[in-house]
């Protein structure tokens, strides 16, 4: 471990250092005459051979090839399409291929094409000269720049809103030497450079800038690169010199004069988050140099052709036979391993060597650490550094370091070693050369572990992404079913019998938590499998999301019991809602006929809205009862009485039918109630049709109409009971105290006597009303004294009746002006009664 | 917050915030802002909207086809006027494809900036109450074969089981509830893998079709709170009251100017004293309350006593709450005085005579209920029926007696049947021909079949009548009924112990099956403690005097059950039979 330090190169404050990520797998002669690109955080290479425009001739096409990061092919096809300007990745693995007449084709990771989208129609004429990609948080967007000088953007080649950006002066005339797209916080700029001039266009003006502390002396910028999150800008002027600053050109941060007159290749941001100094990169045909701000500089000398790939923390540099990583040192890292580090850290590390050795140095090494208490901060270092380092034989040494450590520690918090060892698992099985992505620590926090999981399963890493998501313990849903789902989606494509793909997949899915079978259902159905979309659909547990898709395939029946299962009636509806449209009306009903709980929704449905349709359906089948009920209901629609007698007699012709004998009689005694009510109605021009029998009968003897009155008594068989107490009641209320009496003495009441009392009193005549006290029976006399406000009276019958209830209904009625012997004497009769 | 949701076992303030954070973030969306300040609120009504200066309309409605109508022709009328107003919708409980679809119909889905759903299926009411608030749940359920209600009733346990856990055991009786049941364990599965990590508040759930016990609703409720909305209805937890015993008696005013407005009071548990007497027998009330009004004004005196400048303190913040006690006090007495003039449950002195005849009714009405409860001539034509109808009193009393009678004869005789409905028909009219047929087919009336009536052997196994009821210090769930235990709380109690195997010939003579079923936990959140906490789910409805017999079970069973009752509907015997009626009207000549 001697060495750990042999490849660090000190620039400024910091150390810089290039570690080997992979001796490349391909078999390629060299980068020259191709387009290259390569995704960010660890992303793949594509490689477009003889494509440059000088070389091309028409019997050889290009051809696209992918690759890994370590170089294992992924996929190689013949360009067979117009001629690119550029290639480039998206955030999420995607390869776009901008041509000259503004066409972008999307490629997958496999080499599959996508889909196509154009930049514009106006570029037919004016060709693409030149093309960038960009990335923000979580999208891509391409700038394009045409043979006339005008700009166009789009900033999420999701949405594909194209942005036309205002002209720039001059451009024609002095030419454009160099521009970069600057994409923070949701804006998108350009900055560009024109003979002396820094232009900033955006979508609505162009904006020429002064790029402070710059010699005035310069003639031309060669060359410009935004930093990794484009909040940084570099420029290369004609004199050689490397201007750093902000990216919105305010700011300076340091100069570095390299004094080549030559541009170079390329030029790229070399800066890990949070550190303190800027630095470049720069390549030209046999030198790589990092330029830092104060005029320092670390050279390689180079014998082979590179590409230089920005990343978050550092520059990955790609050869024709390696692969290498070049970084500033992380502090931690340094403060651990720089020679003769006195780091609580380094101490540590020292005193685990120690320990391992046997040594008593182990003790002493950490009495040091624990007497500055900074035992927690020594084993937190370790951990942190061993995040840092790609060799896993050095990530393990920290590791066990500051298990070391923190075995002398009572309450430290285990989490953050348990998370990295995990971390650093996983970090190390997609670092491998196979998988071939070299992803940083400090990558993969920012990429997070579900794009990262995206990112296998865009390359059918299905085990190991399941893996992953097991060892990071990730919920089941984002994790493991989402890895399932994407598998599934796969193995629907794949040319095997349908029973048998149904089945694997529900051997490996099972009833995994968030597996959405509709899904794969749909991609079944989508890449023409319709058999195996039905089969899988089986399969999900929610009814809701089978419906949608079985009506999409036409497949109206299963669709209704699926929906039936699911309890959901507005899922029922909408299923017998697109049947009625689909089927002619006699299959529909019969449909409807099978599934009981959809023929009721239906009827309901109808009930509100398509009364026809409700006879049509009662009719089919034969419903007698609900048929009558809805001529009933019909009746009732009608102001005209002859068609309210019609519609009643088609009631009584169905309730007979349904064998409701008591309906049909009701309803045709309603019909003869109706036809009576008109004929009144007419001679007597009062209002009687829609008043119950009762109301009727007892109009009529309030207009002393009792001829009538006893007509209908007799018609309709109206209980004596009843007549009689209609009749009392409408002669009590008209007054007719005469009358009252006369009837009272026609024959025995037989509703007695105490209902005459009533009546009399409700309507405020207790003299009348005494007159029937004494026919009442014994044992309601009484009330009926009470009733007229005879209290003494009451009193005496219920003392000689000695009944409780009565004593005690009398004395409720008794009251502060009550003879106060009375009270005395029903007490103690009711004290008497108590005794019986 | 608020606080008489939260005083029970179960915290179902956790529910109300889950809903409220909901519908703050739909404001959100539809306003755009942060701030949802609601300036209006409107009963929807078919034509204009109501005027009214904002920006932003939202209609909040159930999925039902014909609000659809009526939003249509809202917005319609709104383009019209060339009003720049959003318009946004949120369904409760749910959207519905249908609605959307007849909006579309209509022209005016594309007019709604938002539609949404506000998943509100059970609504909490009280500590231990939820309610859909469904009014036509029992109607739609065993009349019209539509299960909407019982959808719903499923996706609000799941809603309750995300929120408070898995519930490990599952009761159920009636094909309503095996329904639900279903449905949930359906449900479940469609969530399998992602286990709910919550510690279960439930133990158990008992899921109760109303159809099994048809009988208690028809029955008057004598507990206080009973009676309150068997007299005047109790709606969305207030219940308006008659103004005059309200009026603040001063000297010197001589009561010129009655109020005519009713008052409107708000009843639930937050109120100390209502919580305290809500659930007694009518005829305990008034014991309490007096021994209160001795208690207020004992601490009203105490100022008296308080010399010292720290007493007087003392006094003083105490005041804010004992002047609500005393108003809350004050308003109590002025229902029982209400309540007391129509039942006269106790001999007050000085009546006037309509209300006599009022009392009257309502004491033979009783009469007649308990006759039939006990099994007294449920096989002929009742003469207070009778004269009831000659009389022509409300419809719904009748049909309350009726349907009573029926259930306790387990159906009655062709003779009797058909006598009844044809009074009802001549004398209320034959439009109810259509009520008459909903009730037969909700089994509320029904002709007697050769089958022997079984409901006096359910009556004996099950003790629905109890004879000597206390009424003042209860000691069984019948005192809610002055000896009428209703039937499904008895299944509840039976439940518990010694559970439904000792029952099971009179649960065979019951409609609909009973089942029982487990829900897996995860291991470590199975829990052994002393203390049950049951949620029984009421479909189709539960009354008021139901739930008092539940908190009654709830304090009484030592170690025992803690219910928390949840219903479609909270009903009683008038709202219910109001549900199940068919309401005919001729078109104006």
């Amino acid at each position: 471990m001697v060495f750990m330090t042999a490849n660090w190169h000190p620039l400024g404050d910091a150390f810089y250092r290039k570690t080997d990520l992979y001796e490349m797998g391909w078999n390629i002669g060299g980068l020259r005459d191709c387009l290259i690109a390569a995704a960010p955080y660890g992303g793949p290479i594509a490689l477009l051979k003889g494509s440059q425009r000088s070389e091309r001739s028409h019997s050889v096409r290009p051809v696209m090839e992918m690759y890994t990061s370590s170089g294992v092919p992924l996929a190689s096809f013949l360009w067979k399409s117009g001629i690119v300007v550029d290639i480039g990745w998206t955030v999420s693995d995607y390869l776009l291929c901008i041509q000259e007449d503004g066409t972008v084709l999307i490629y997958d990771i496999l080499g599959n094409y996508c889909r196509h989208f154009n930049m514009g129609s106006e570029l037919s004429q004016n060709s693409v000269t030149e093309a960038k990609i960009f990335h923000s948080a979580y999208r891509t967007g391409v700038a394009i720049l045409t043979k006339a000088y005008r700009f166009s953007v789009v900033t999420n080649i999701e949405d594909q809103k194209i942005w036309r950006l205002p002209d720039v002066p001059g451009l024609q005339t002095s030419g454009l030497s160099c521009w970069t797209v600057i994409s923070q916080d949701r804006q998108t700029k350009l900055v560009l450079a024109s003979g002396r001039n820094i232009y900033v266009l955006d979508s609505d003006s162009c904006t020429s800038v002064t790029v402070p502390g710059l010699d005035p002396d310069i003639s031309s910028y060669l060359h410009m690169s935004a930093s990794f999150n484009y909040k940084y800008l570099a420029l290369y002027t004609n004199t050689g010199c490397i201007w750093m600053g902000t990216s919105n050109l305010k700011e300076k941060l340091g100069e570095f004069d390299c004094k080549f007159h030559a541009p170079p290749k390329q030029m790229v941001w070399c800066r890990r988050p949070r550190s303190q100094q800027p630095s470049v990169v720069l390549m030209w045909d046999s030198l790589l140099l990092v330029a830092g701000k104060s005029n320092e500089s670390i050279q390689y000398n180079l014998d082979d052709e590179l590409y230089l790939v920005p990343e978050l923390d550092g520059v990955r540099i790609i050869g024709s036979k390696s692969h290498e990583f070049l970084h500033e040192v992380p502090a931690t890292c340094e403060e651990i391993f720089k020679i003769a580090s006195m780091a609580p850290g380094a101490l540590l590390l020292e005193a685990h060597k120690e320990y391992k050795k046997e040594s008593q140095k182990a003790d002493e090494y950490l009495r040091e650490i624990k007497d500055q208490n900074l035992l927690p901060t020594a084993v937190e270092q370790c951990i942190e550094a061993a995040g840092f380092e790609y060799e896993p034989e050095t990530q393990k040494m920290l590791l066990r370091a500051a298990s070391f450590g923190k075995s002398f520690l009572s309450n430290f918090s285990p989490e953050r070693f348990v998370t990295m060892c995990r971390e650093l698992r996983v970090l190390n099985a997609v670092r491998d050369y196979t998988v071939g992505m070299p992803l940083t620590y400090v990558q993969f926090r920012q990429l997070t572990v579900q794009v990262l999981i995206d990112r296998l399963v865009f390359r059918r890493l299905y085990p190991l992404a399941i893996e992953i998501c097991k060892h990071l313990k990730i919920r089941e849903f984002q994790g493991v079913s989402h890895v399932l789902k994407h598998w599934a989606c796969f193995k629907v494509q794949q040319k095997e019998p349908d029973e048998d793909i149904a089945h694997a997949i529900n051997q490996k899915l099972g009833d995994t938590a968030g597996i959405s079978y509709s899904e794969i259902a749909a991609k079944a159905y989508e890449c023409g499998r319709p058999e195996l979309a039905i089969m899988l659909l089986d399969f999900e547990p929610q009814s809701g999301e089978q419906v949608p898709l079985l009506l999409k395939m036409k497949r109206g029946q299963l669709a209704l019991n699926k929906a039936i299962e699911s309890g959901d009636t507005d899922l029922v509806y909408t299923v017998v809602m697109y049947l009625k449209n689909e089927m002619n009306r006699r299959d529909f009903f019969l449909t409807l006929r099978k599934h009981p709980v959809a023929l009721s929704l239906y009827r309901q449905f109808c009930k509100h809205q398509e009364q026809d349709t409700l006879k049509d359906l009662y009719n089919q089948e034969d419903d007698h009862q609900e048929l009558a009920n809805f001529y009933v209901q019909e009746s009732y629609q009608e102001a005209k009485v002859e068609v309210r007698v019609a519609e009643l007699q088609k009631a009584v012709d169905e309730y007979s039918k349904a064998r409701n004998e008591f309906a049909a009689k009701a309803t045709e005694e309603q019909i003869k109630l109706l036809k009576f009510q008109r004929k009144l109605q007419d001679e007597t021009d009062k209002p009687y049709v829609d008043r119950s029998l009762h109301d009727t009968v007892y109009s009529l003897l309030l207009e002393g109409s009792h001829r009538h009155a006893e007509q209908l008594y007799k018609d309709f068989k109206i209980p004596d009971k009843r007549y009689w107490w209609l009749k009392i009641s409408a002669l009590a209320e008209k007054n007719d105290w005469e009358e009252l009496e006369k009837f009272s003495k026609s024959k025995k009441s037989p509703i007695g006597y105490l209902a005459f009392v009533e009546v009399c009193v409700k309507h405020q005549n207790k003299y009348e009303a005494k007159k029937y006290v004494s026919k009442v029976t014994p044992e309601l006399k009484v009330k009926a004294h009470l009733l007229v406000g005879e209290v003494e009276q009451a009193a005496d019958i219920a003392i000689e009746r000695k009944n409780e209830n009565d004593l005690n209904l009398v004395l409720s009625r008794c009251n502060q002006s009550t003879d106060r012997s009375l009270v005395e004497r029903l007490n103690k009769a009711r004290s008497g009664a108590n005794k019986k | 917050m608020a606080a008489h949701l939260s005083y029970g076992r179960v915290n179902l303030n956790v529910l109300r915030e889950a809903a409220r954070k909901e519908l703050r973030e739909f404001l959100d969306r539809c306003a755009g802002s942060k701030e949802h300040e609601v300036e209006k609120m409107f009963t929807l009504k078919p034509g204009s909207l109501p005027p009214a200066d904002v920006k932003n309309i939202i209609f909040f409605v159930r999925p039902k086809l014909e609000i659809m109508d009526i939003i249509a022709g809202n917005v319609k009328s709104e383009v019209k006027q060339r009003s720049h107003r959003d318009f946004h919708i949120l369904f409760v409980p749910r959207r519905s494809l249908l609605c959307e679809q007849r909006l579309e119909e209509q022209g005016v889905l594309g007019s709604f900036i938002n539609i949404d759903q506000y998943i509100l299926d059970l609504i909490p009411y009280d500590g231990d109450l939820l309610s859909m608030e469904s009014e036509s749940a029992f109607r739609e359920c065993y009349l019209e074969n539509d299960q909407t209600s019982l959808y719903h009733a499923a996706k609000g346990l799941m809603t309750l089981q995300a929120l408070y856990g898995t519930i490990p055991q599952i009761y159920g009786k009636g094909e309503c509830a095996r329904h639900v049941a279903n449905m949930m364990l359906r449900m479940k599965r469609e969530f399998a893998g992602s286990q709910n990590q919550i510690l279960p508040v439930f133990d158990t759930l008992l899921l109760l079709d109303r159809n099994v016990d048809l009988l208690t609703p028809l029955a008057t409720q004598l507990t206080y709170e009973g009676l309150i909305d068997e007299i005047y209805g109790i709606t969305n937890g207030y219940a308006k009251l008659p103004p005059e015993k309200f009026i603040q008696k001063k000297q010197g005013e001589g009561g010129k100017d009655l109020p005519t407005e009713p008052k409107k009071l708000q009843l639930n548990s937050a109120e100390e004293l209502y919580a305290e007497i809500r659930d007694k027998n009518f005829n305990a009330v008034g014991a309490v309350l007096s021994k209160k009004a001795k208690i207020i004004s004992a601490a009203f005196e105490e100022r008296h006593n308080a010399k010292t400048v720290g007493e007087i303190k003392q006094f003083v913040s105490q005041l804010p709450h004992m002047q609500a006690a005393r108003s809350s006090l004050a308003n109590h007495t002025s229902i029982a005085e209400l309540i007391k003039d129509i039942t006269k449950f106790a001999t007050y002195l000085n009546y006037g005579l309509s209300r006599i005849v009022a009392s009257e009714a309502f004491f033979d009405n009783l009469t007649v209920e308990q006759e039939f409860m006990t099994g007294v001539d449920t096989d002929k034509v009742n003469t207070y029926i009778e004269d009831c109808i000659a009389q022509k009193d409300p419809l719904i009393k009748i049909l309350r007696l009726v349907c009573m009678q029926s259930v306790c004869n387990n159906g009655l005789k062709q003779k009797v049947l058909d006598y009844y409905k044809r009074e009802i028909l001549q004398t209320y009219g034959y439009e109810h021909i259509l009520t008459l047929n909903n009730l037969e087919k909700a089994g509320l009336l029904k002709l007697q079949t050769n089958a022997r009536n079984n409901y006096p052997t359910i009556r004996k196994t099950l003790k629905l009548w109890m004879d000597d009821v206390n009424e003042q210090n209860p000691n069984d769930i019948s005192y809610v009924y002055s000896g009428y235990a209703p039937l499904s709380v008895r299944l509840a109690q039976i439940l518990v112990r010694p559970g439904w195997r000792s029952i099971e010939e009179v649960l065979k003579m019951l409609p609909g099956p009973h089942f029982e079923e487990r829900q897996q936990l995860p291991s470590g959140l199975h829990k052994k403690r002393e203390n049950r906490t049951t949620l029984i789910f009421f479909l189709g409805g539960v009354t008021y005097a139901e739930i008092a017999a539940l908190r009654f079970l709830s304090q009484v069973e030592e170690g025992g059950t803690e219910y928390i009752i949840a219903s479609t509907k909270l009903i009683n015997g008038t709202s219910w039979i109001k549900s199940l009626m068919d309401k005919l009207e001729a078109p104006p000549f």
